[in-house]
This record gives C-alpha cells, sequence and structure tokens, in this order.
C-alpha cells in the first residue's frame, strides 16, 4: 500500500477525532442555513434577489463559510503545528518525503469540503425547497476550482509564517476578507458595486457557484461577468498563489 | 570495519559556523557518542550525516553511501531519534507504528519493537496522553522501525526523570546488543560515560578529542583529590610542598588537595609526621566531567 495512501488513511482518523474541524468545517455551514430557513420571511420570494428566496441566494455563501474554515483555518494552523512540533522533520528523516504528509492533508479537507458541500445542497434541496443546481458539471467545477484557490491561499499563509501564532492570526485575517466579500457577514446586494465585482475574483468565488447553482443573477450591479471567467481567474490564481507556496515552503 | 566515516566536515550559516572541522569514523556494532556544550554543532553535524544538510565541504561516508547523493537509500538503512519532535496529539502510539512501519522496504515487527521498549500497553493510548518518558520510548521505536543498521540518536534522555534515563540507556543497550550501530548525541556526562564505546568531543564546531571515556579522563592526567577536616590546623606549606601536590583549598574547616601520583600516601605520611589527624578522608578519581572541562574550558551542564 502507498504511503500516501497510508497517510491519508492516518490524516483523516485525525480529522475526524478533532471536534472543532468537523463541527465546523463540515456540519455547521448546513446547520447554519437549516437554522435561517427555519425563518419563514426568508423563504419567501423577494425582489431583492431577483425573484429567489433568501434561503437559495445565500447558501452559497452558508457553503463558502465551511470551505473557508477548512481552507484558512483548519489547514494553515495544521500544517504550521506539524512543522513548529517537528512533525515534517521526523517525516523528513523517513524515506517518505513530508510533501507526501501535506498531499494528505489536502486530500483530507477536499473530501471534508465535498461532505459539507453535498450536507448544504442536499439539506437546502430536501428541506428548503432550493432547487439542485441547475448547471451540475459547472457547480462542481467551480466548486473545485474556487476550493482550491482558498487552500492555494491557506497553504501559502502556513508556507510564510514563521510560527503557530503567526499562522493563526493571518489565517483568521484572511478568513475574514474571504467571508466579507463573499457575501457571508453581509448579503451581496448589501455590497458597494465595486466590491461585488471584486468579490466575484475573490476565493472561493461565490458568485459562480450562485450562478451554477440557480441560474439567477443576483447582483444590483448588473449581470455577472462570465462563468468561464470567473472560473478562469480563479484557477490562475489557485495556480499562481499555490506555486509561490510551494516555492516559499519551509519544511522545519 | 568503518560504517561512518566523517572527513573535514564544514557547515556554515550565514556569518555563524556550525561545525568548523570535524572529523571521525564510528566502527560497526559500537555505541559512538558526540559529546559537547549546547551550540558546540553536535546536532548540526549529525544532520548533515542524515542527509538533512547538505555540509558546504568535507566528505561523508555512511554505509558506503554518499547521504547527500543517496538519501533515498540511506533511509532505509538509518534510524533517526531528533530531539524536540513529536507526533500528532490525537494519533495513537499503534497508529503511529503502523503507519511508519509502512514507510520501510523491511519493517520490523511493531508489536515486538513496543513490546521491548516496554510501552505494548499503550497501543491504542493518543500521543497527548503519553508522560515523557512514554514519549520518547515512542520516539526511539519509530527511530528503529525500518530494522535500520545505524540508529542516530540526538538528546535522548533531555527531560526525563532519573528513572526514565537510566531505563532508557539499558534500552540503547539493548539496541545495540541486537547489531544496531548507534550514534548518540549528547550533553550528559554521566549518560556518555556510562553508554559510549568511543566518543567525539565536540566544542565550538572542532573535534577536541576522540577517545574511549576511560581515555579521555586519562589524558586529562591521573588527577585525584584528597578531602579530609584536619584535628588542628596544618599549615599549608607542609602539603604544597610536596611533589605530588597541585592545588590546596579550604572549603570550610575541610582541606581540598589536587595532585597527582601517590598523592593519598604523601599527604597521610605529612600529617601523621605532625600528628595532625585527618577526619572525614575522602578521595575522588578525576571523572569524565573533569576531562570535558579540561578540554572545553567549560562546566557541561
Amino acid at each position: 500500500m502507498s504511503a500516501l495512501y497510508r497517510l491519508t488513511v492516518a490524516e483523516t482518523r485525525l480529522f475526524l477525532r478533532d471536534p472543532v474541524s468537523v463541527g465546523f468545517g463540515v456540519l455547521f455551514p448546513a446547520v447554519l442555513l437549516l437554522g435561517l430557513g427555519a425563518i419563514p420571511a426568508l423563504r419567501e420570494p423577494a425582489e431583492e434577489f431577483g425573484g429567489a428566496t433568501f434561503v437559495q441566494s445565500w447558501a452559497p455563501a452558508a457553503l463558502a463559510l465551511g470551505l473557508g474554515i477548512l481552507a484558512l483555518q483548519q489547514i494553515p494552523v495544521v500544517v504550521a503545528t506539524y512543522r513548529e512540533r517537528g512533525i515534517l522533520r521526523r517525516m523528513s528523516t523517513t524515506p517518505v518525503h513530508p510533501g507526501a504528509m501535506l498531499a494528505a492533508q489536502l486530500l483530507v479537507a477536499l473530501g471534508a469540503a465535498v461532505v459539507a458541500g453535498a450536507l448544504v445542497v442536499a439539506s437546502a434541496w430536501l428541506l428548503l425547497d432550493v432547487p439542485l443546481p441547475r448547471q451540475p458539471l459547472e457547480f462542481a467545477v467551480a466548486f473545485v476550482v474556487g476550493f482550491g484557490a482558498l487552500l492555494a491561499v491557506g497553504v501559502l499563509i502556513a508556507a510564510v509564517a514563521p510560527t503557530l501564532r503567526l499562522a493563526t492570526g493571518l489565517s483568521t485575517l484572511a478568513y475574514v476578507g474571504a467571508m466579507f466579500t463573499g457575501g457571508v457577514f453581509l448579503p451581496q446586494f448589501l455590497l458597494p458595486d465595486a466590491l461585488v465585482r471584486i468579490s466575484a475574483y475573490v476565493p472561493p468565488g461565490v458568485q459562480a457557484l450562485l450562478d451554477t447553482w440557480s441560474g439567477v443573477a443576483s447582483t444590483t450591479a448588473g449581470a455577472s461577468p462570465p462563468l468561464m471567467l470567473q472560473v478562469g481567474i480563479m484557477a490562475v490564481l489557485a495556480g499562481v498563489v499555490g506555486g509561490a507556496a510551494a516555492t516559499l515552503f519551509r519544511w522545519e | 570495519m568503518d560504517i561512518i566515516e566523517v572527513t573535514n566536515l564544514h557547515k556554515r550559516y550565514g556569518a555563524t559556523t556550525a561545525v568548523d572541522d570535524v572529523s571521525f569514523t564510528v566502527e560497526a556494532g559500537e555505541i559512538f557518542g558526540i559529546l559537547g556544550p549546547n551550540g558546540a554543532g553536535k546536532t548540526t553535524t549529525v544532520e548533515c550525516l542524515t542527509g538533512l544538510r547538505a555540509p558546504d565541504r568535507g566528505t561523508l561516508r555512511v554505509l558506503g553511501l554518499d547521504p547527500g547523493r543517496d538519501r533515498g537509500e540511506l533511509r532505509q538503512r538509518v534510524g533517526v531519534q531528533l530531539q524536540e519532535s513529536r507526533l500528532p496529539d490525537r494519533q495513537t502510539v499503534g497508529e503511529a507504528m503502523e503507519l511508519y512501519r509502512s514507510f520501510y522496504r523491511r519493517p520490523a515487527d511493531g508489536g515486538r519493537l513496543l513490546e521491548m521498549l516496554g510501552i505494548a500497553d499503550k497501543r491504542t493510548t493518543q500521543y497527548r496522553k503519553l508522560s515523557g518518558g512514554q514519549k520518547q520510548r515512542l520516539a526511539i521505536a519509530l527511530a528503529l522501525v525500518g530494522s535500520p543498521e545505524v540508529a542516530v540518536l540526538d538528546e535522548l534522555t533531555t527531560g526525563l526523570d532519573p528513572q526514565a534515563r537510566r531505563d532508557t540507556w539499558d534500552l540503547v543497550e539493548h539496541v545495540r546488543d541486537a547489531g544496531v550501530t548507534v550514534v548518540l548525541v549528547t550533553h550528559f556526562m554521566d549518560e556518555a560515560e556510562r553508554l559510549c564505546d568511543r566518543l567525539a568531543v565536540i566544542d565550538s564546531g572542532r573535534v577536541t578529542a576522540l577517545d574511549t571515556p576511560a581515555g579521555l579522563v586519562a589524558r586529562v592526567g591521573a588527577q585525584q583529590r584528597v578531602q579530609f577536616r584536619p584535628s588542628v590546623p596544618v599549615d599549608e606549606r607542609l602539603l604544597t610542598d610536596l611533589p605530588e601536590v597541585t592545588d590546596l583549598r579550604h572549603h570550610g574547616q575541610h582541606v581540598v588537595v589536587t595532585g597527582t601520583g601517590n598523592l593519598l600516601q604523601a599527604v597521610t605520611s605529612v600529617l601523621a609526621v605532625h600528628h595532625v589527624v585527618a577526619h572525614d578522608l575522602r578521595v575522588e578519581q578525576a571523572s569524565l566531567d573533569d576531562a570535558f572541562i579540561t578540554l572545553t574550558g567549560r562546566r557541561s551542564v
């Protein structure tokens, strides 16, 4: 059995044993969406959302909340901890490169993100009458690319932060920034136009998730940019940031 | 047979020279100590040996391999326990063993290893719940899990209580008896004296001595100390005039005489001639500690 497979199994176990990452990263987005969906007014179609309900238009933001926890909180903190505690250093004395441990971490985060996404989509569909993504393939691509870009930022933070404390600080800053532009704190229609336009290109790309899910362009800033452009820019961002992270990464 | 050859190793970080000029060889089946004060360059030396760092100058051969070029093969055959390297909090002892076993071509029997290290009953215990001694044992187990021919153990007993230290020493001897060559990095004299067949004393990036522990002590000269409480005050010159005496000090009521040769005989006969009775008479041989201070000009711990 390959070392990467073994490491992924081991890291999955460790992830599942940590109540905080499971609770906030995987379960919280669906729970929060259901909580808001319990308020009848938020299930009424409204002008601001182009005839959709608040729940429907905010669902991608709930998803972004979980993705942000996984990519911008879990990953930088775990990687910084592994470096600070010499876990990566110990790995580097074995025949397996510590990069395999990092890869296993990313796989676990991706798996957790997929579960979190499935929970949000399924609970919105089953309990809140939000239709399943209208463009499932595009939705899946936007989801994976958007999460990839977030992960790249998370790994970059882990790469450059010399201590666990600094990694925690930087990742919280990045998290709040991503959540704000993603319309998690304030619905996008309340944000200034300029911010909304920028937010289409800020990971995880809430706009692209929304467009592919509902097919409704809901912002007051007019038509959202073409999906291909949003996803393409996100992919370039993931590549550039990920490349920088790989170059700057220190194993100890 | 020499298993490790280090010749004129040199490594600097920026403006600091960590290892200036280090050469030594390690024979198969011995426990070889690398001894020195903190910051002497011990850890850098073993990091170069295990291929974790590239030396700036000098040649290294470990099991006939070049640690820089043949890194993959070296890591299969050399087990390393580094200071300050822990495991994830929630990983159990058994899981860590199984994971690290899967990295090697010829993994050791994990269960037997844990038994030998006395932590077999901790298989399902999470790392965060282990005591310091148990963590250290697990670290040694992980260094041995690939059935290595050479084990490098860095600052093995730092932070352990006296009983755990003694147990760990027994363990290291056990490992050597099982045919593994051991390179032991330490700054504890008692540890080096008890365990090492030969040792290199490193100070400020250079080897200041390379010998057996007994050889190092002898090198400092057969220094002895005689301590006693005289029944009546003694004229110091009676003792300092003796050719055997090199130094005399007062410690409260006690007199401490340092010297060589037949020091005890010389001191007691002078005292007898002058009708002085020596109470609480004690004789001390020089220890590795004294040798170390003489060699490096400072205290070890």
